[in-house]
């Protein structure tokens, strides 16, 4: 597979905006034979992964960019990294990591990257319009800005989204061409209740167990599915599966009938979501038993503005239990906006702690082995476990709210009674 | 036993020959692997507890968080990766994370991709080859030794 390219994308691989951005380049053309591209396209803005510490090689690598004189030549923003910037006390991990992590962000910033370090960039005020073509990395991102935006970007991970932003050019292949992006599978959904929030991560959960490589198209849910809902939904699924993009039939912008969302395929692929199903998916999201709880984390993705003034409305001005730990991990710009509002201070005096810049889940912020968590997030429930030790237990914002008053579990039957 | 070729496409060129690890279900790198270790930490894996190190691993598809490259290339840094993959489909974020250690570290991870039915006859512990170095077109043998 040869991929041709333009005098002026030849010259940067040949080293004309020097060995940072060749290098970069030669990473794009490398995965555009992977891809099965036979040209380039240019984006328009690009979401950076790459930021938060795995370990030496992702600052060897930007170093190759740094020191090669590279800087991004789109706008960039950056996704959460290991370190709270804000709330730097809470960082309980090894110093001389959170030196290197730190390292590691002042080189993205120093690309000319945006110092946004938040995995909802959609939630910023600038975000891609319908039918602009971006290089977005973290994976509830890109289902978000494919689904929701109608923005198109292939799934791209680490290194490549920054030699994305480097060139300003993607492999022409995959989500940004038309035919890629129609839905290849129907997911009924219509027998389940949808006026529980929580439904949306668990229903997330079970669709990336089951859709494998399709795209598929919901049909059943209500016209008046909120934003927070489908990305709810979007990261469970890129959690306990791979999916990049779904249609949500009267809803997302390519699916104003399942006919437009299948194109010109004809789709007999077909599931029907029980209760079952739901209730099943569930509690594959907790893996305690009993009802001690140590820990509540919400806010994975980052919570929206709505998503704290919720968390405003279900306390209700009650306190946090005192042997409870509860975090919102959060956007600095979200965070700004619930400080003018009141709310930061609202649920500060009640004794949440808020998480910015990175997350609960990826980095040492939780107290270890004091005991079980608590979490809304289909994500974060699914990760946690593995990444921190911790044993988990699913519920929804209303029953992690009751619990964290309480000091323990508290389960509201009647969100589930429908189900 | 007399060795027997499987036909593949190459994802990303190499050559090398180990025990192959047959993964029951995706493996997502990040949050599922110990770049320290090697070892699969993901609690809800199959294989979880197996170590990776030098072995190629087989599995159908990657899944997951897109950090799964930066996951990769720090296991090759330390030494701790698997030395090649047999995959059932193209996964561009396992992919990114072998072209990216080859950059920095010179250290070549081939990727391979077969049919399912081809990879369900490999078992963990077969000694599997993969030969891409002289491809044309994209394809190239997986030899089961």
């Amino acid at each position: 597979m040869t991929i041709t390219l333009t005098d002026y994308e030849q010259s940067l691989l040949d080293g004309s905006a020097g060995t940072g951005t060749a290098t970069a380049m030669r990473l794009v053309v490398r995965l555009g034979e992977v891809m099965g591209a036979t040209r380039l396209r240019p984006i328009v803005g690009a979401h950076i992964d790459s930021c938060l510490y795995h370990g030496q090689s992702g600052l060897d690598f930007v170093n190759l960019l740094v020191q090669g004189e590279s800087s991004v030549t789109v706008p960039t923003t950056l996704n959460v990294s290991s370190l709270d910037l804000i709330h730097p006390e809470l960082y309980r991990g090894d110093p001389q990591t959170g030196i290197e992590a730190k390292a590691l962000m002042d080189a993205y910033v120093q690309l000319g990257c945006q110092p946004t370090w938040t995995c909802a960039p959609y939630q910023l005020e600038q975000r891609p319009g319908f039918g602009e073509h971006v290089a977005w990395a973290e994976s509830n991102a890109i289902v978000f800005a494919n689904s929701v935006l109608g923005a198109r970007t292939h799934r791209y991970g680490d290194f490549i989204d920054i030699a994305a932003a480097v060139t300003g050019r993607v492999p022409d292949a995959g989500l940004h061409n038309d035919a890629n992006r129609r839905a290849s599978l129907i997911v009924d959904v219509a027998e389940l209740p949808t006026d529980t929030d929580a439904v949306f991560p668990v229903l997330g959960h079970f669709l990336g167990g089951v859709v494998g490589r399709h795209i598929p198209a919901i049909v059943g849910l209500p016209a008046t599915t909120t934003e927070d809902q489908l990305k709810a939904l979007g990261a469970g699924a890129a959690s306990s599966g791979s999916l990049a993009m779904f249609h949500a039939v009267g809803i997302t912008p390519e699916a104003p009938t399942l006919e437009a969302a299948c194109g010109d395929r004809v789709v007999t692929n077909r599931i029907t979501v029980t209760a079952n199903d739901l209730i099943q998916a569930r509690d594959e999201l907790s893996t305690a038993t009993g009802t001690e709880l140590a820990t509540i984390s919400l806010g994975t993705p980052h919570y929206s503005i709505t998503e704290i003034g919720r968390l405003v409305e279900a306390l209700a001005g009650r306190a946090i239990h005192q042997s409870i730990h509860m975090y919102v991990s959060t956007g600095r710009d979200v965070l700004n906006e619930a400080g003018l509002r009141g709310w930061t201070k609202t649920l500060e005096a009640a004794g949440v702690q808020f998480v910015t810049d990175t997350c609960t889940y990826i980095t040492p912020i939780i107290e270890p082995n004091v005991g079980t968590a608590m979490t809304d997030s289909a994500k974060w429930a699914y990760y946690a476990p593995g990444n921190l030790g911790v044993e988990v237990i699913f519920g929804a914002l209303q029953e992690c709210v009751e619990s964290a008053v309480a000091g323990h579990l508290v389960r509201i039957p009647e969100l589930w009674s429908d189900v | 036993m007399s060795s027997r070729d499987l036909p593949v496409t190459v994802v990303v060129n190499g050559s090398v020959t180990g025990p192959a690890l047959v993964l029951d279900e995706p493996l997502s790198m990040w949050g599922g692997l110990d770049a320290e270790t090697g070892l699969i930490i993901d609690q809800r894996h199959p294989q979880c507890g197996q170590c990776v190190t030098g072995a190629i691993v087989v599995m159908d598809a990657g899944r997951g968080s897109s950090s799964a490259s930066s996951v990769l290339a720090e296991a090759v840094r330390l030494g701790t990766a698997p030395v090649g993959f047999v995959m059932a489909d193209v996964d561009e974020i396992v992919a990114l994370g072998s072209l990216v250690a080859e950059e920095i570290y010179g250290t070549v991870t081939p990727i391979v991709v077969a049919s399912t039915t081809d990879t369900s006859t490999i078992r963990t512990g077969d000694i599997v080859s993969i030969d891409s170095t002289d491809n044309t077109d994209n394809n190239a043998i997986l030899r089961l030794l």
